[in-house]
């Protein structure tokens, strides 16, 4: 009969855990979320034998039982809840070999809460190069446990582990260290209140200052009024307690452990000269930087070219080969549009998620968060928020996705709330024919104006990004009491099944969820431009050939397809917004064009192209038509004034429902991206009315 | 006995005494415990954050930390 278990792994951050999980489940993993907050799960399915089969479940990096940030939390939350699905029969402990002494303090945490508890050791393939041997059956019998010596880069001794868990049972599940001998009034007493209990576990739910609502109250959360002493005693106490564990280890690790540093080659620090010198650390990053952001366009756009022609391809295909009626129109123009606007981000994802789980990999991650940490923080950021600031001139999506890295509640909020103000690709074409059309050629010192405009859009975008960010960490209300204590690991190749894993489920969870909401509101959008009360819509053909005789074949059709997108329902609420909008220059057309930018914001241009039913998506064209559009009293509608505040409008406002999805998405509510869509917008319209108002 | 962030580059020191109540209990697991050997390895600019190695940890904190951590040089 074949029978399942739970298996917990859990371990240091840099030990190679999620190497450890990768090996055993492949892709036979799924990556959700905990239930109402924002820290990943991520749980497999490993066959041990032919009748064992194991549920693992890959908990987040943790020094120790004591959690400092939420992630953390939830480590202890499952191990202290018994009667969680989740709760494991066995724990698999991964530490590196390298910083084993740290290490198996988690350990020791881990076995005193009476779970059977398994010892990995992995990056077992380092030992020799850095002079390390061990005596594993002396470890194994001091520690009261089995040990399998791993190395998931060789993908060695895993059969060895599998092995060990399926015979589970045979671990021993006595404490490490007695707790009595901290402050032995004080534990003696805590056991006499609650004699059925472990002591460590009374002691881990008094001081821990986690959310136990989930957990069996009984007894166990009483022991939470069990603070008969202040704060600072209990840390002491913790203090006592960790000095306590590592006397433990130490005294092992004594007789088990041989290092001879002389066999050890030194390239952290040799790296580490260059990589985090005062001058050159910050050229080279730069210089990395750059590399990232050039290879995310350039070698996105090949792909991205592809997929939005096979998409127009297969739209032009549904309307010519299947019979007209509203379900052609719905899969032509709505379902295949949409999908399409999921797909094409897939590239940039992918590419930026293989540069950054690549320089995670190698440990150059840590070096950047030393490096930036001091500049970023006085605008309430963390060095982390570096990598999504700047990805986010590719595309906020990507760059959302990317601040999971940042520990700081608070700190990535921030991020995630001021990285939509950066300029992403999307702006690009909406800004290249509004500088084509209001800024004059000619030069300043050298710079012609249009480049200079270009550039000085992008240092808006980063500029109101830095601002906001202060703004936001002076006024959000957020405890976040995490210190910055940054580990810098070894250097390593990364393992390319790791980059591989990452990069897929990326792109998997951005599809899957984002591109749910994407779709819906690309139908949306959809009904709202094929649909429009009144004649005027349904007739729209009849009135435009009785009332423009001299048109006729294509120019006829897009004059039709103008009047009907003025008359649908999308026409109406561009008309409707007009007085909004009127002080901001701009006229009905560009409202609807307004509106339907929220599907994407490079839509401006297409959009614009129907309403003023010109043939061809061509710039040069639709800037003619643009150049010659006039006002009532015969001024162009886009002029200097007019230009220069949609520009503006176009760099401040949430315009972006993909990014609004996987903003919602990362912090599993709608309360955010609802305070950027409307913040960032209100501050768009006062930039971009004012603006028109001074210089009209 | 000086505090941890007059340490300067590549010196190497033992620690004397930590404010428990202000220091980060995930730096003391860390290996930030009396007795242990400390040495800094780099210094980003205007001397935030520190690059440690403590006991066998190599990490980053901030100055403000390093301030509630007293270490005494080995010559």
């Amino acid at each position: 009969m074949s029978r399942s278990l739970n298996i917990a792994l859990l371990g240091n951050p840099n030990t190679g855990k999620t190497s450890v999980f990768n090996r055993l489940t492949g892709l036979n993993q799924k990556v959700g979320n905990y239930p109402g907050i924002t820290v990943e799960k991520k749980e497999g399915v490993c066959k041990l034998n032919r009748t064992t089969k194991a549920h693992i479940i890959d908990l987040p990096g943790t020094y120790s039982l004591n959690a400092s940030s939420m992630d953390e939390s939830v480590v202890i939350e499952l191990l202290l809840n018994k009667k969680s699905k989740d709760y494991p029969d066995v724990a698999v402990v991964v530490t590196d070999v390298e910083n084993l002494k740290r290490n198996l303090l988690l350990f020791t945490q881990v076995k005193d809460l009476g779970i059977p508890t398994l010892l990995v050791i992995n990056m077992s393939d380092q030992m020799k190069r850095k002079g390390i041997s061990l005596d594993i059956s002396q470890l194994e019998t001091q520690l009261d446990t089995k040990i399998a010596l791993v190395s998931t880069r060789e993908n060695k001794g895993l059969d060895r582990l599998k092995e060990l868990l399926v015979n589970y049972r045979q671990l021993s599940i006595k404490p490490t260290i007695e707790l009595e001998s901290i402050d032995a009034a004080y534990f003696e007493n805590l056991q006499k209140a609650f004699p059925n209990q472990q002591l460590y576990k009374l002691w881990l739910v008094i001081t821990q200052d986690v959310n136990f609502a989930k957990i069996d109250r009984n007894r166990v959360s009483d022991a939470t009024d069990f603070k008969t002493q202040s704060e600072s005693y209990l840390k002491r106490m913790q203090q006592k307690e960790t000095v306590k564990r590592y006397q433990f280890i130490n005294s092992i690790l004594k007789e088990v452990m041989i290092i001879d540093r002389d066999a050890a080659t030194d390239l952290r620090s040799r790296l580490d000269r260059i990589l985090i010198h005062k001058f050159w650390g910050y050229i080279i990053f730069f210089v990395i930087l750059m590399t990232i952001f050039q290879s995310i366009f350039d070698w996105s756009s090949i792909p991205q070219d592809f997929i939005d022609t096979t998409f127009a391809s297969l739209s032009e295909q549904a309307k010519t080969k299947l019979p007209e009626g509203v379900f052609t129109s719905l899969l032509a123009e709505g379902i295949i549009p949409g999908l399409g606007g999921i797909v094409i981000f897939i590239p940039q994802i992918a590419f930026l998620f293989l540069f950054i789980s690549i320089l995670e990999e190698t440990g150059y991650m840590s070096r950047v968060v030393f490096l930036m940490d001091r500049g970023l923080r006085r605008f309430g950021l963390n060095g982390k928020s570096v990598i999504p600031l700047i990805s986010g001139t590719a595309c906020a999506i990507p760059a959302v996705m990317a601040t999971r890295n940042i520990e700081n509640w608070k700190e990535r909020l921030i991020t995630i709330l001021v990285t939509p103000f950066t300029t992403c690709s999307a702006r690009l074409p909406v800004y290249a024919i509004l500088i084509a059309l209001v800024i004059p050629e000619g030069s300043f010192l050298g710079l012609n104006y249009q480049g200079l405009t270009l550039m000085f859009l992008y240092l808006v975008g980063f500029g109101m990004a830095l601002i906001s960010a202060w703004v936001l960490s002076k006024t959000l209300k957020i405890q976040s009491k995490s210190y910055f204590v940054v580990e810098m690991p070894n250097y390593k190749l990364p393992l390319l099944k790791n980059v591989g894993i990452t990069v897929w489920e990326k792109t998997r969870s951005f599809v899957t969820e984002a591109g749910k909401i994407i779709l819906a509101i690309s139908i949306l959008l959809w009904v709202l431009a094929s649909y429009g009360p009144g004649k005027e819509f349904s007739e729209a053909e009849q009135i435009v050939t009785e009332n423009y005789t001299e048109l006729k074949g294509e120019d006829l059709s897009n004059k039709i397809n103008a009047y009907r997108l003025e008359h649908s329902y999308i026409g109406i609420l561009g008309k409707s917004i007009q007085p909004i909008i009127a002080p901001l220059g701009y006229d009905w057309k560009i409202g609807i064009a307004l509106i339907c930018s929220f599907a994407a914001r490079e839509v401006f241009v297409g959009t614009l192209a129907t309403i003023y039913s010109v043939e061809s998506d061509a710039e040069e064209t639709i800037k003619n038509k643009m150049a010659s559009e006039v006002r009532a009293d015969g001024k162009p509608l886009f002029n200097l004034a007019s230009g220069i505040s949609l520009m503006l409008f176009y760099a401040f406002a949430m315009q972006c429902m993909s990014t609004l999805a996987i903003v919602k998405k990362e912090t599993n509510s709608w309360k955010w991206p609802m305070i950027q869509l409307f913040g960032m917008s209100l501050l768009a319209y006062v930039i971009a009315f004012s603006t028109y108002q001074i210089l009209a | 006995m000086i505090p941890l962030d007059q340490l300067a580059k590549g010196e190497l020191a033992t620690i004397e005494t930590i404010e428990t109540d202000k220091l980060p209990l995930k730096l003391i697991e860390m290996g930030c415990l009396p007795g242990n050997e400390i040495s800094l390895i780099q210094k980003a600019p205007f001397s935030d954050p520190l690059y440690l190695k403590i006991d066998e940890s190599h990490l980053a904190i901030r100055k403000e930390t390093a301030q509630h951590i007293f270490v005494r040089l080995i010559k």
